[in-house]
């Protein structure tokens, strides 16, 4: 007989020392505890060495005084504010570039990158130049050609060109009429959401009624009625309260109204249609990578060629468009630190910068602001990864 | 906790700093410029962070000086261009008030002017190269403040130009004064106490404005010359220099008003006393020597035949006044010999002569009507 006394369909009795699971869990713990010391010895030994040196640290600055101005605020900021709420001043304008320039990019990149594939050769033909050209030339060089050659081309407050008197556009950016809410708004304003929602809701249900029944309904036309409708009868029934307040050329600028200012319209149009370039070609290569069968069966099921696009190919196509999409997108947002050099008081400008200057704490401001454009990065790689995942080929 | 006692010459950290000044080097194109800008901030604030975590203060065993002068050379921050003070000619030789007085701290300590390297800082990076021993000296007509001076980890040395912040505007605005400015778009540089006294000057006022902060004076100049702003501000000498950029130089007035000071003047970083003191002398030494007459031109034969002792001890010829600097006792005769004295710099950089026609109000000597005072040398 054979000697039994070894473990049958166990493991080898071993030191645990030896196992490869206690091995790896304890490498990464001495690793971790690694990092964890050098990183607070670096942070201990800059802190002293700082304070040696009297350099001013921590983060007590941000609730100081800035006593600066900022010449595009969407959240009331004066002289007198704090930099802490600068830098939120800050962080907005660069947030209202990122989603303003995304969506712009978006839609002219899926346009163009369709361009690019059209049978019509104008179209085929502008789509290329317009990729090539954009895609080959430095950034900073396209915001700062949109900003000084647009600029200087534009006529002064005085000369401004005037849209029907309410709309003026001149080298301080375009001014538009600013809306006052009066008694009643509220009601109108809660009129356009229910609208929006309603929409929403309709699109659902027609859809899937289509999908049951086959009957399509007139759905562009009875949305458009409820988004035009609704808020009309609300405006009507609270007696209108929302007017416009007409911008006025008053001394050397307008007054009233709201101004875009020409470096957010630089900044967001330059990083639009540069990054819609590459955008561009991801379009035209998602599209390439579905098959030609697929336009073929569509063609053949009677599908006009737009229908055969936007129903049959697109979505196929997302699936390879969104992945490259995303560092598009995560491009743009970081591109738009290039803001400093036309002067639009992005977060870089204004905190990185001029923040920085004033207080001189340069690692806790740029450490701070490499923080939230890595959260800025991180939230819209989430975002496209959620969709992404909804839109990836279920195996079924 | 761990210190990272190292050998001062890692302290330095000469691979991280050497890399903004390899990059300050490349100015071939403006836009590559730009970015190199950018990527020089970051670096610099990466060098400051890792010269302050890696390296523990008064393990340095050299000197600034002993330093400098192995090295063969002062490195001196400068502005990207500004005439008048710091800006490259067309022969690329920079040129203006502040890089002389980088070349007279050089002559000082190595008897040659041309001991010197410069490197162009905008407004925002002048501190952090400072601080991260990028530089040795900044002299880029910077604004003495009490923040900068205690809470930046710097010295300020003294004031080589006095100087008010003022307004330029076109013409044709026809506007007098500074008090007609409500509702007007401003144009200025980031990283400047101008943005501060701006905002100080209008609220005071009860007027409003627009202010657009660019990066660069490059942009400032073209934002303004594109009729972004109606106005531009900055000190007044810089507005002198930066007129001459303009395509109409004639076509824009300063307005009166001064609306603040900006005593401008050299920077060095905390630390070091002993090189503290030789910048601080260097232009004390200047001022003297235009006040006793000295110039490059009789210096030698003040050498030789000056019965006066205060100019005596200036050209080193009684007394040891150059030992407690750790220099030559000749380091006021090479300054002025190789330089010249504090008016004969002013003359050829910003002077009546030169295209800013800026004369010397308050830059005068104490006893000609101005402020400038030289500290005996005794
Ligand atoms: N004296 C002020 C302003 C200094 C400053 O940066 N001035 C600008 C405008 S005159 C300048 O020198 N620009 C030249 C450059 O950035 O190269 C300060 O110290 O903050």
């Amino acid at each position: 007989m054979t000697d039994l006394a070894g473990p049958v369909g166990g493991r080898a009795k071993t030191s645990f020392i030896n196992d490869p699971k206690v091995r790896s869990i304890g490498l990464q713990l001495i690793a971790l505890v690694v990092v964890v010391f050098l990183g607070w010895s670096f942070a201990e030994n800059a802190r002293d060495n700082l304070a040696a040196q009297k350099i001013a640290t921590g983060f007590g600055f941000l609730d100081n005084t800035s006593g600066f101005g900022i010449n595009q605020t969407l959240i009331p900021y004066s002289e007198t504010s704090t930099y802490g709420r600068a830098f939120f001043v800050g962080l907005l304008n660069t947030i209202l570039v990122a989603v303003v320039g995304i969506i712009l990019a978006t839609i002219i990149g899926f346009l163009v990158g369709i361009g690019r594939l059209s049978k019509n050769f104008v179209v085929r033909t502008i789509s290329t130049v317009y990729v090539e050209v954009l895609r080959n030339l430095p950034p900073l060089f396209q915001i700062l050609f949109w900003y000084l050659a647009v600029l200087s081309a534009m006529p002064s407050p005085r000369q401004s060109i005037s849209l029907f008197g309410e709309v003026f556009i001149s080298n301080r950016g375009i001014i538009l009429p600013r809306p006052l809410f009066g008694e009643g708004a509220g009601i109108v304003v809660w009129a356009i959401g229910l609208a929006v929602l309603l929409v929403i809701l309709f699109r659902h249900w027609s859809a899937s009624r289509q999908e049951e029944t086959g009957r399509r309904l007139p759905v562009l036309w009875i949305n458009l009625g409820l988004l035009i409708g609704l808020p009309l009868v609300a405006m009507i029934v609270t007696g209108f309260p929302i007017s416009f307040e007409t911008p006025e050329l008053k001394g050397f600028n307008f007054v009233g109204g709201v101004q875009v200012i020409p470096e957010f319209v630089a900044l967001t149009v330059a990083l639009a249609t540069y990054t819609a370039a590459f955008i561009a070609e991801n379009v035209r290569s998602g599209i390439q990578s579905v098959s030609h069968g697929q336009s073929e069966a569509a063609h053949s099921l009677g599908l006009r060629n737009g229908q055969t696009l936007r129903l049959v190919i697109i979505p196929q196509a997302m699936r390879v468009i969104i992945p490259p999409l995303t560092s598009q997108y995560l491009n743009l947002t970081k591109n738009s630190s290039l803001a400093v050099g036309i002067g639009y008081p992005d977060l870089v400008a204004v905190f990185a910068g001029t923040a920085l200057n004033q207080t001189g704490q340069a690692i806790e401001i740029i450490a701070i602001t490499m923080g939230v454009y890595l959260l800025l990065s991180i939230i819209t790689a989430t975002i496209m990864n959620a969709y992404n995942r909804r839109v990836a080929l279920v195996e079924r | 906790m761990l210190r990272f006692r190292m050998p001062s010459a890692a302290c330095e950290l000469p691979f991280l700093s050497l890399v903004p000044l390899a990059l300050a080097a490349d100015t071939s194109a403006p836009i590559r410029m730009k970015k190199a800008a950018i990527m020089k901030r970051l670096l610099s604030t990466f060098a400051l962070a890792g010269a302050m975590g890696l390296c523990a203060f008064g393990a340095q065993a050299a000197t600034k000086l002993e330093q400098v002068k192995s090295k063969g050379f002062v490195q001196c921050g400068v502005s990207q261009g500004l005439p008048g003070f710091s800006n490259p000619n067309d022969k690329g030789e920079w040129s203006g008030l502040d890089v002389e007085f980088c070349r007279a701290v050089a002559a000082a300590i190595f008897g040659d002017p041309t001991k010197v390297k410069f490197t162009p800082l905008s407004a925002k990076d002048r501190f952090t190269a400072l601080q991260s021993g990028d530089i040795d000296v900044l002299s880029r007509n910077t604004t003495w403040t009490i923040t900068r001076d205690t809470s930046l980890g710097l010295n300020f040395t003294g004031v080589t130009y006095y100087d008010g912040q003022g307004f330029m505007i076109r013409k044709d605005k026809k506007v007098n004064s500074a008090l007609e400015l409500s509702g007007a778009s401003v144009c200025t540089q980031t990283g400047t106490t101008t943005e501060q006294n701006l905002a100080d000057f209008f609220r005071a006022n009860n007027m409003t404005y627009e202010v657009i902060a660019f990066a660069t004076n490059d942009e400032v100049v073209k934002a303004y010359d594109a009729g972004r702003c109606d106005v531009l501000t900055t000190d007044r000498s810089g507005l002198a220099g930066e007129r001459l950029k303009l395509t109409n130089p004639d076509d824009h007035i300063v307005l009166p008003e001064i609306i603040s000071k900006e005593p401008l003047g050299p920077v060095v970083a905390h630390g070091d006393d002993q090189w503290f003191d030789i910048v601080k002398w260097v232009l004390n030494a200047q001022l003297i020597a235009e006040e006793l007459g000295v110039t490059s031109q009789n210096v030698d034969e003040q050498v030789k035949s000056a019965t006066n002792p205060e100019i005596k001890r200036l050209v080193g010829t009684e007394g040891k006044y150059g030992e407690g600097l750790g220099l030559g006792n000749d380091w006021g005769y090479l300054i002025i010999k190789n330089v010249g004295n504090y008016g004969e710099m002013y003359d050829r950089t910003v002077g009546p002569d030169t295209p800013l026609k800026l004369s010397r109000g308050l830059n005068a000597l104490w006893n000609k009507g101005g402020i400038q005072y030289g500290m005996p040398i005794r």
